[in-house]
């Protein structure tokens, strides 16, 4: 079991991370180092075909890298004698689209992992999904399906789905890419809530605004490696690299 | 009364309705030839009924070993686990492709006349036939129902915590039930209909009643129209219920 407290300088420290593809022909990831301490909010930012979801995907095993390592709390999560299911627990991720379970309801999507994982009483872990689903204002949808909600309800509820298992860190792919751009606000505010809570998050997003307001750090990735790694100050206000200009030139 | 009103009546509708009646006294009534039918359906139900429960069973092992070796076996580390899932992934393509690739009437009687050659009984063997037939459809069926769940689901499931297994139980194959549940009610309602050889291994199912009788009677119209019928009334009976079921689950999302 894994649940000895080991002493570690970072709750999340890659080193030299690569993801190849067709026997190294794609380079998905071309040695990436990256270390996020408990507490910080880094945004990850790039061209699409970047590798930052790449990247944001490798922290919990969903792809698994070619070479490199991933030490969350001490522990290099892609040794094969570690117990991926046991970490992933601690680190929630929320999606592009989503992925609600359509066949459950809201209440029982964010209860289902909390009752089979953490062994909660359905009444434990219903009273801990209604707490949170009063923090995003969807108490009234606990019995809706996913079908029921618009797409910044959705999102909302995966968050708090997330949130459910008490993570360590919350994983962000591209959360908002997928909205109706009226929409965007709302899911941004709870992000915005989250942090402000201390709750530790890394977020790939095309949403600039939010890197600047909310993000400690921004990593501005580009053809599967890290070009910048700075305050929202230094990579938005002046940009000392000519990739990175020419990225912000195009989406500012 | 009576009388008077068959008088009324054409002379050649009256001499067909005394036929029919002799015809079914005939076929049914005298010496309880009507047990022979009754009889043969209880076989057929209960052949097909055990054969759907092996044959989801067999299928849904099936489909969860096919999907994932196609799913996982890339991303797989080589290994003990590795070579496991590709012998069984092996194995299994090589069932899929006997079963599907030979008729049901053919493996039926394999099973009788040389597998289970020393066995006399007849409903067992049927029952495994069938089951390991229908297994094969299943699988398949399942499987493109487990395919067709978006890979979000089964990530979102992992993200979590749940393992592969529990992602599959949890998540994947109560969706992929739903949307497969016509195409398996499709296969189930074949299989009931495919017992009908039965006969081959000597086996009294419904249809080999039927048989039965005519051989007795020399008259084949009336106990084949009745083995039709009752064939027809419980497939009708069948899909209604599965229509319903349909209905209920698809609710529960809107």
């Amino acid at each position: 079991m894994n649940d000895k407290p080991v002493n570690y300088s970072h709750l999340i420290q890659v080193t030299d991370l690569k993801k190849h593809y067709n026997g190294g022909d794609i380079k998905a990831l071309d040695g990436v180092s990256v270390n996020i301490d408990k507490g910080e909010v880094v945004v990850v930012i790039g061209p699409s075909g970047s590798g930052k979801s790449t990247f944001l995907r490798s922290l919990n095993l969903l792809e698994v890298p070619t070479s490199g390592s991933i030490l969350f709390e001490g522990v290099d999560i892609t040794s094969p004698d570690v117990n991926i299911n046991r970490l992933r627990m601690k680190m929630g991720m929320v999606f592009q689209h989503f992925n609600l379970f359509p066949h459950l309801t809201i209440l029982q999507n964010m209860t289902l992992a909390p009752r089979k994982l953490l062994g909660l009483k359905k009444e434990e872990a219903e009273a801990r999904a209604m707490d949170l689903l009063g923090k995003v204002a969807l108490s009234d949808r606990a019995g809706a399906y996913p079908s029921q909600l618009s797409g910044g309800q959705k999102q909302r509820i995966a968050i708090v789905r997330a949130l459910c298992m008490s993570p360590d860190v919350l994983l962000f792919d591209e959360p908002t890419s997928a909205l109706d751009p009226e929409m965007v606000g709302e899911v941004l505010d709870v992000m915005k809530t989250l942090a402000n809570e201390g709750m530790t998050m890394v977020v790939v997003t095309h949403e600039m605004g939010f890197a600047k307001e909310v993000g400690n750090r921004v990593i501005f990735m580009d053809q599967g490696r890290v070009v910048m790694d700075n305050t929202p100050s230094a990579v938005f206000d002046n940009p000392d690299n000519e990739r990175l200009r020419t990225f912000l030139a195009k989406v500012l | 009364m009576t009388l008077g009103f068959m008088a009324a009546l054409p002379d050649w509708l009256v001499n067909w309705w005394t036929d029919l009646k002799d015809q079914f006294i005939l076929n049914f009534i005298k010496d309880d030839r009507y047990r022979y039918i009754l009889k043969g359906l209880g076989v057929t139900l209960e052949v097909t009924f055990f054969a759907v429960l092996l044959g989801i069973a067999i299928g849904v092992i099936v489909a969860i070993i096919r999907s994932t070796h196609d799913k996982l076996v890339t991303d797989m580390r080589a290994g003990i686990a590795r070579f496991i899932l590709n012998i069984l992934n092996a194995l299994v393509k090589l069932y899929l492709t006997v079963i599907r690739g030979t008729p049901v009437v053919v493996q039926l009687m394999i099973a009788y006349f040389v597998i289970f050659s020393s066995s006399k009984n007849k409903i067992l063997v049927a029952i495994l036939a069938f089951g390991i037939n229908s297994g094969a459809y299943v699988a398949e069926i399942i499987r493109s129902g487990i395919m067709s769940i978006d890979n979000g689901q089964f990530e979102a499931g992992r993200s979590l915590g749940f393992n592969y297994v529990q992602t599959m139980i949890y998540i994947i194959i109560p969706q992929a039930f739903k949307n497969v549940l016509p195409a398996l009610a499709n296969e189930f309602i074949v299989l009931l209909k495919e017992t009908s050889v039965s006969g081959y291994i000597g086996l009294e199912d419904m249809t080999k009643g039927g048989d039965i009788i005519r051989s007795r009677t020399y008259s084949a119209f009336m106990p084949l129209l009745a083995v039709a019928l009752i064939y027809l009334v419980i497939v009708v009976f069948f899909s209604r219920l599965v229509s319903m079921l349909e209905r209920r689950l698809r609710n529960s999302e809107r």
